[in-house]
């Protein structure tokens, strides 16, 4: 082994310790107690099992996962559907740094505070029935907390910042002389925003999404302080199962999928970004 | 297919009316006033903030004036967004689309008019072919050299079929053996398809070789408008004089204007030379007045020995040659004169030298110029 090589595994040494030790290593437990049999009271008993695999098709459990998916597209949707405008805008404005602290500044609040707030703001004595009844617009409190839209509501919420982040990024690198080429070419505003701003930003996009799809996906704080009976998401089974029934293995594999589901997204981003490069190259030839 | 007289007629006249704009209290236009021939090489130059991109973003539709018109076609087309302007622009930096390849570039505009794929196919073949691309269709801009964005950029443009094609400094992104080349290009296809061009540049010598008027432009104000000779030979006013081409030029104070024939012998005093020169103007000029004197450096003679026979309308100074910079075809001398002041001559080598050139480093010599060679500018800046 020459020096370059020797002194190159010492830089890297930290970072592979950090990465075995608070990932391979819970990870491989995870993996481990998946296919185990559940113990008594917690814990397992170490004997290999399906068990956990089979328990996950549950009708019950099947309903939640199908919501959780479900409530992860649209919460994922409307995240992007909102920061796009605010990053363009971001990127567009002359006090950029004035905006990215707006969006940052949120980060120095404990998020459980941030949600607690959103109850003050949505219960039924919360900000918006209050202003609402005080306008004389209702006379019954609207039921705006524990059901699904308030899980979405503060989902996006929490979320927007890491979708924001990314987008801004890239649309502030963007050319925006493309957009006027388009104009001049033909394109009105929103052409040559659909057929040259969102493929130049691709990257960004995708970034976002993924950014803000795997935190929802595996949301668990949100749906339990702000949403119902009817929105109840993976990440609160899987504390019940650790906590209330003591299923250690089917928390497992529950976590197991979730992991999973989130490898696969940033695997279909590094494949569609080297597609990309892909196609680049085969430019050449 | 393209070329033929008949394309002559697809170029719209612009008239430029009154236009101003401020940018706060920078004021990119003031007041300018521009008429271009249908199917005229017009060219837009000055140094940079003179205003001409931002002219030139006018009448494309990406700035609005703060008064004045644009007229194309005799159409006023100020109101109009400008995907609905019938010019197309080639870009500084090209402004290629970097996710689409050559061909998808060039078939943009088509692709939003919705025509057919069979007629796109063949409307960009030809485009390409005009510009000598073929072979390079698929390739991402950012795996073309610049000449062939370049004429990605040119292809987009015209594909679209523009009455005005506006180009903004196309050329100066590439190296200068290159430049010359797609000038010449510009300019056959300019013949070719005989839209009206405008373009806007910072190089002299790029206007003057392919424009057929060239408007001078600085601080916002239109300097001169005229033929690339008229511009060169008979500079309205001292700024450009100086900004084409190379220019001797001294601020001066008039003496004395005799007509002659159907112009004015005028006698200047130059302070610099310490000595009164000789000039022919057409205005009889009052005593008095200051002005600027210009000479080119071509228009001075320069000989080692005094010359024999000098009539009384050339200017004739002694002087020591400072640098003498050889560059094959032509020599270019500072010579600085008994009174201290250096002055620029150019002398071409149009006969076999065998012994090299005859005028060496720090040599005495002799510059003169005749009256008719030197002319009176305006002074508005200094």
């Amino acid at each position: 082994m020459n020096r370059a090589r020797r002194s190159g595994l010492i830089y890297s040494a930290p970072m592979g310790l950090w990465l075995t030790l608070f990932f391979l290593v819970p990870l491989s437990i995870i993996v481990l107690y998946s296919f185990l049999k559940k113990g008594l009271y917690g814990g397992v008993e170490w004997q290999f099992t399906l068990n956990a695999y089979k328990e996950m098709f549950n009708p019950a459990f099947m309903r939640v996962l199908w919501r959780t998916l479900w409530v992860s597209v649209v919460a994922t949707s409307i995240t992007l559907l909102l920061a796009l405008p605010c990053g363009y805008a971001m990127a567009r404005s002359r006090h950029q740094i004035f905006w990215l602290a707006l969006v940052i500044v949120p980060f120095w609040t404990n998020s459980l505070i941030r949600i607690y707030a959103w109850i003050a703001i949505l219960s039924s004595e919360g900000f918006v029935n209050e202003l609402l009844r005080s306008l004389g617009l209702i006379k019954e409190s609207l039921s705006l907390i524990y059901n699904q839209g308030a899980v979405i509501t503060v989902l996006v919420y929490v979320n927007i910042p890491f979708a924001i982040l990314p987008l801004f990024t890239t649309i502030d690198k963007f050319d925006f002389q493309l957009l006027e080429a388009a104009r001049d070419l033909g394109a009105t505003k929103r052409k040559a925003i659909f057929s040259v701003l969102l493929p130049s930003i691709k990257s960004g996009v995708i970034t976002a999404l993924i950014f803000t799809f795997i935190p929802i996906f595996g949301a668990y704080t949100t749906p339990l302080l702000v949403g119902g009976k009817d929105s109840y998401m993976i990440g609160n089974i899987i504390v019940d199962q650790v906590t209330k029934t003591r299923n250690w293995p089917l928390a497992s594999a529950f976590s197991l999928i979730i992991t999973l589901l989130s490898t696969l997204g940033v695997v279909w981003m590094l494949v569609s970004s080297q597609q990309e490069r892909v196609q680049n190259k085969r430019g050449v030839l | 297919m393209l070329g033929g007289d008949g394309k002559r007629l697809k170029g719209f006249d612009v008239k430029v009316e009154n236009v101003s704009r401020a940018y706060g209290n920078f004021k990119a236009l003031d007041d300018v006033s521009i008429e271009i021939k249908r199917g005229e090489f017009f060219s837009l130059l000055g140094p940079s903030g003179c205003g001409k991109t931002t002219l030139l973003r006018i009448i494309a539709g990406f700035d609005n004036p703060d008064s004045g018109s644009v007229l194309l076609d005799g159409k006023d087309i100020l109101s109009l967004p400008p995907e609905k302007r019938p010019v197309n622009t080639v870009f500084q930096s090209y402004a290629l689309f970097p996710h689409l390849n050559a061909y998808e570039n060039i078939a943009f505009s088509l692709r939003l008019k919705k025509l057919s794929e069979k007629a796109i196919d063949a409307k960009v073949t030809e485009y390409l072919h005009l510009v000598q691309l073929e072979g390079h269709e698929d390739k991402k801009p950012s795996m073309l050299s610049g000449g062939q964005r370049q004429r990605v950029a040119i292809a987009r443009a015209l594909i679209n079929e523009p009455n005005v094609l506006l180009l903004d400094e196309p050329l100066s992104a590439l190296d200068a053996k290159l430049r010359q080349n797609l000038l010449v290009e510009l300019d056959h296809l300019h013949d070719q398809i005989g839209v009206t061009f405008i373009y806007v540049t910072h190089d002299q010598s790029e206007a003057l070789s392919v424009s057929d008027r060239i408007a001078v432009m600085n601080q916002g104000k239109v300097l001169q408008i005229g033929e690339p000779f008229e511009i060169y030979e008979n500079p309205a006013t001292d700024f450009v004089a100086r900004f084409i081409g190379e220019t001797n030029l001294f601020p001066a104070t008039v003496r004395k204007c005799v007509p002659l024939h159907d112009y004015f012998l005028t006698t200047l005093y130059i302070e610099e030379l310490d000595s009164e020169i000789l000039v022919t103007d057409y205005d009889n000029l009052p005593e008095g007045q200051l002005v600027s004197f210009t000479v080119r450096p071509e228009k001075v003679k320069i000989t080692t020995d005094r010359p024999t026979h000098v009539s009384k309308d050339i200017n004739l100074f002694k002087g020591i040659v400072e640098e003498p910079i050889y560059s094959g075809f032509q020599s270019k001398y500072y010579v600085l004169l008994d009174n201290g002041t250096v002055m620029k001559v150019l002398q071409q080598h149009a006969n076999y030298m065998d012994e090299g050139p005859e005028i060496e480093w720090k040599e005495q010599v002799y510059v003169s110029w005749s009256a008719e060679d030197g002319y009176i500018v305006e002074v508005i800046d200094s």
